[in-house]
């Protein structure tokens, strides 16, 4: 596809790069039968975003790079692990000891997973701060949340698989949280677990829909992800449309190119993740208990127990609210509300700007207000639900509630500021 | 173009975009190959395969004269034939019918490359899959079992190669090298050890 | 920088500093051994491992320990005998002659030789695996556990353990640590209806016969043991620092010059 100027000289784009037509040779018998040069020019360099995406907009493109570690790292271990009540735990170690590098993959996949929500939450948490939910992005908001729901059936099922004594608790904690739906209750947990109590049966079948099902959705759904991002284009810090102010070229007077500018600033991305990633894998890989927990070290064990139960640290926040309801039905259907409530934002917020940048102080404070409590119901989460800890787990479950179910009100009142005309950018 | 975000500058260093481009590139191709070796090296026998592959030893004393034990080694079976003096005899004067009689080709370690393609007359140790395709071939040490003028050896089933009682091929065979010989020792007269030799485990 | 993205920034050096200082904070030098002259033993829930499994003589010695003293009721069921003998130097006419129990090969696992049924009738349970426990329940957990046996006439075994307390082992190591009694005293404590309940709070240990070993030697025997248990729960963990320090450079040049190209490239953006 050649980009010519009027005097019928190749364009130069910027960055230096001058649009080639499509060479001869291999490059252009290949194009001939596949769109792969016109992929590259409308979707990467011809897609323009705004120019002044900041940290908090490096957290899509590395979900994406955790996702394709997880599968890669994950069908290695499915090379080495045996599924099966007497056989899960002992091929783990089997992967751990006698694998060539097979520590190595297990790190990878375990620290990945941990991974893939930290990162996950800090993208979600950026479109919380600048209205990325609000319209024209309804869509791609809804289909986000049901990669993050898709994700978190994938780590509670792959939690299960390694078979330690944890994997099994928290399996039987979850499992039976679904006891609690009326009139169904028994029956589905039964028919989820395929037998009277969490086994083989379980275990075999959490194993083929952690392996296939889910990444297939999960692929889909990111796929989708992505079709919905291009269709609207991405927002901003500003929370401006930057499709408002065109160029004579019909391209956004705010916007750059995808391609090279942001392909080269999200490498830099991948490289600081990597670092981060990489110490974790070779130097704290357990990271005190929170992405690989102690009891799980021991197998699995019907009998006993472990001390304190608790979810992995990125469910904790439920599982805080879960506990605090005194009453055990109205606590799944809390907790329940507590994911799916995020799914009406785009509804809930009212406010006639978009980012946290030109909103006025009550929707601030509730935001604040927001993060400090999932924060804090986070670690209550891991602590046992006695005394003081259950006080402040329904202080600030309420305070959790409030964020959504208040906004409504807080983001009509709230004065705000105008935003400006054109993006904000500093140099950099 | 006024206002538009990006200015291609007049001073727009094209070399050094190139050159910082093509070493990050180089660098990040680099890290790449060594991220796959982790990989790839976890498809190598793991601990587990490499125990199992452990030398295996074989009592000697129990095998008659003319018998052929078939211990696994590798998860793979071992012909060892205690041969009869009539059967070595027997190796010799048909050079002419072979493909590689010198086992020039075929795959033995030193002390096994001559003509009786063992360590000692006695006792005769291969691999026992045929080099043509992997079947088993089986025994017809019997002179003349298959025809008049056939010396003893190894029939295969699957496609016809024959083999003499050193292992090694006939012409009109499939298959086009002699059978293969493991590393083996005898650590003592009465103990054959397959899998290691004077070089260390295989 | 904007303040949205500056909080961004700063939650990422917050972060880091949290990993670095728990990491630290961890490993951090906590005196290992009894308080001491007035109370010994008192402290003993602040006791650390230290644990360090770059010392091979420790492990080696470690290795030793176990074989002597433990492995006749605990197995290390997911390690190699060749396992062990590579990762500790062990050379392997040593390890055959005085490691290796009659009979086994070096490329077996290493288990007990005790029959799971016998133990579960003579202890109440069968004596655990060792192989994860350091893993499962911290090195400084085995420490107190084997420093913490004492003296218990109404117990079948003769011993308890403050650690665990009515811990279904006997006391195997007190021929070298010697026998010890603990005194505990009455502490009153109110309850929450208001009504005051009597609790035995541990106060110290008193010496009952000493072993063969003193005080600082024993203390040696079991971090060698930690150490060596350390070790077998984890074998890769050596390498697995070694090959990270590279990791990390090699990233840290890498995105070195990935910013480079970037900063070069965004000089484009107005």
């Amino acid at each position: 596809m050649a980009v010519k100027t009027a005097s019928g000289a190749p364009a130069v784009l910027p960055g230096g790069a001058a649009a080639q037509p499509a060479k001869k040779g291999f490059w252009a018998w290949l194009n001939k039968r596949m769109p792969i040069q016109e992929f590259i020019d409308s979707q990467l360099i011809g897609y323009y975003a705004p120019k002044n995406f900041n940290i908090w907009y490096f957290f899509g493109s590395l979900a994406l790079l955790v996702l394709v570690l997880q599968l890669l790292s994950g069908i290695y271990l499915t090379m080495f692990y045996k599924v099966g009540e007497a056989s899960s735990f002992d091929s783990v170690e089997y992967i751990m000891r006698e694998v060539n590098y097979g520590w190595l993959i297990r790190y990878l996949h375990s620290t990945g997973a941990s991974a893939f929500f930290i990162v996950v939450y800090l993208h979600m948490y950026r479109a919380l701060l600048y209205g990325s939910y609000r319209a024209p992005r309804e869509l791609l908001w809804l289909i986000g949340m049901l990669v993050y729901f898709a994700l978190m059936a994938e780590a509670f099922m792959g939690y299960v698989l390694p078979w330690g004594n944890m994997s099994f608790w928290g399996a039987q904690v979850i499992v039976n949280l679904f006891g609690t739906i009326p009139g169904i209750g028994p029956g589905l947990v039964e028919w989820i677990r395929g037998d009277y109590a969490i086994a083989d049966a379980t275990v075999n079948r959490f194993f083929a829909m952690h392996v296939a099902l889910v990444p297939l959705a999960l692929l889909l759904l990111v796929m989708l992800h992505l079709v919905a991002l291009r269709q609207t284009g991405s927002n901003n810090p500003d929370g401006i449309e930057i499709k408002a102010k065109l160029g004579p070229d019909g391209k956004p007077l705010d916007g750059i190119p995808f391609h090279p500018y942001y392909t080269v600033k999200d490498v830099v991305g991948v490289g600081v993740f990597g670092i981060l990633f990489a110490i974790v894998v070779f130097f704290v890989p357990t990271l005190g208990g929170l992405f690989l927990e102690s009891p799980n070290f021991e197998p699995a064990n019907p009998l006993s127990t472990p001390e304190h139960i608790a979810p992995a640290w990125y469910f904790t926040p439920y599982y805080a609210i879960l506990r605090a309801v005194p009453n055990q039905r109205l606590g799944a259907l809390l907790l329940v509300l507590s994911v799916a409530l995020f799914l009406f934002l785009p509804w809930l917020d009212r406010s006639p700007v978009k980012s946290m940048r030109y909103k006025g102080w009550m929707s601030r404070t509730a935001l604040a207000l927001f993060t400090v409590a999932v924060l804090v119901l986070g670690y209550l989460g891991l602590q046992p639900a006695q005394g003081l800890y259950v006080v402040l787990a329904r202080i600030f479950a309420v305070i959790y509630f409030a964020y959504f179910l208040l906004m409504p009100i807080y983001s009509r009142l709230d004065p705000v500021k105008p935003p400006p005309e054109r993006l904000t950018y500093h140099a950099h | 173009m006024a206002d538009h975000a990006v200015v291609a500058d007049e001073e727009v260093d094209l070399s050094r975009r190139k050159f910082l481009t093509g070493a990050t590139i180089a660098t990040g191709a680099i890290g790449a190959v060594f991220a796959a070796v982790p990989f790839i090296e976890s498809w190598s026998p793991s601990e587990r395969e490499r125990a199992q592959g452990a030398p295996v030893e074989l009592d000697l004393s129990k095998l008659d004269p003319g018998q052929m034990a078939v211990p696994v080694w590798r998860k793979t079976p071992i012909y060892v034939v205690r041969r009869t003096p009539e059967m070595v005899a027997h190796i010799a004067g048909h050079d002419s019918e072979l493909k590689d009689p010198k086992s020039e080709d075929s795959d033995q370690p030193q002390y096994a490359k001559n003509a009786l393609r063992s360590r000692t007359d006695e006792f005769l140790v291969l691999i026992g899959v045929c080099t043509h395709l992997g079947c088993l071939p089986k025994q017809r040490f019997a002179a003349g079992e298959l025809y008049p003028n056939w010396p003893g050896g190894f029939f295969c089933p699957c496609h016809g190669s024959r083999f003499d009682l050193a292992g090694r091929v006939f012409d009109g065979s499939p298959a086009s090298t002699n059978l293969r010989v493991p590393r083996y020792s005898y650590p003592d007269p009465r103990t054959l050890r397959i899998g290691e030799d004077e070089k260390g485990v295989a | 920088m904007r303040t949205d993205a500056r909080s961004g920034l700063s939650l990422l050096v917050a972060a880091l500093a949290a990993v670095v200082l728990a990491q630290g904070a961890a490993a951090a030098e906590e005196p290992a051994g009894p308080n001491e002259a007035q109370k010994p033993g008192a402290d003993w829930q602040s006791w650390h491992a230290n644990s360090n499994v770059t010392d091979m003589p420790s492990v080696q010695r470690g290795a030793r320990n176990f074989a002597s003293y433990c492995l006749g009721c605990h197995g290390l069921k997911y390690e190699r005998w060749s396992r062990l003998g590579e990762d500790l130097s062990i050379p392997p006419d040593l390890l055959q002659k005085d490691l290796l129990p009659p009979g086994d090969k070096a490329t077996d696992y290493i288990l007990t030789t005790m029959p799971s049924k016998d133990a579960d009738s003579w202890f109440g349970k069968t004596p655990p695996d060792l192989t994860l426990m350091a893993r499962a329940r911290g090195t400084s957990y085995l420490y107190q556990y084997l420093k913490t046996f004492y003296v218990d006439p109404s117990r079948q075994t003769g011993a308890n353990n403050l650690r665990l307390p009515a811990t279904a082992m006997p006391d195997v190591l007190s021929e070298l640590s010697g026998l010890k009694r603990a005194v505990f005293r009455d502490v009153m404590t109110k309850g929450e209806a208001g009504q005051f309940t009597h609790e035995q709070v541990f106060d110290h240990f008193e010496v009952v016969a000493p072993g063969r070993l003193s005080e600082a030697e024993y203390d040696g025997f079991v971090h060698d043991t930690v150490n060596f248990l350390d070790y077998v729960s984890e074998p890769a963990q050596a390498a697995r620092r070694a090959l990270g320090v590279w990791v990390v450079l090699f990233l840290l040049v890498f995105t070195w010059l990935a910013w480079l190209v970037k900063r070069e490239y965004w000089k484009d953006v107005h």
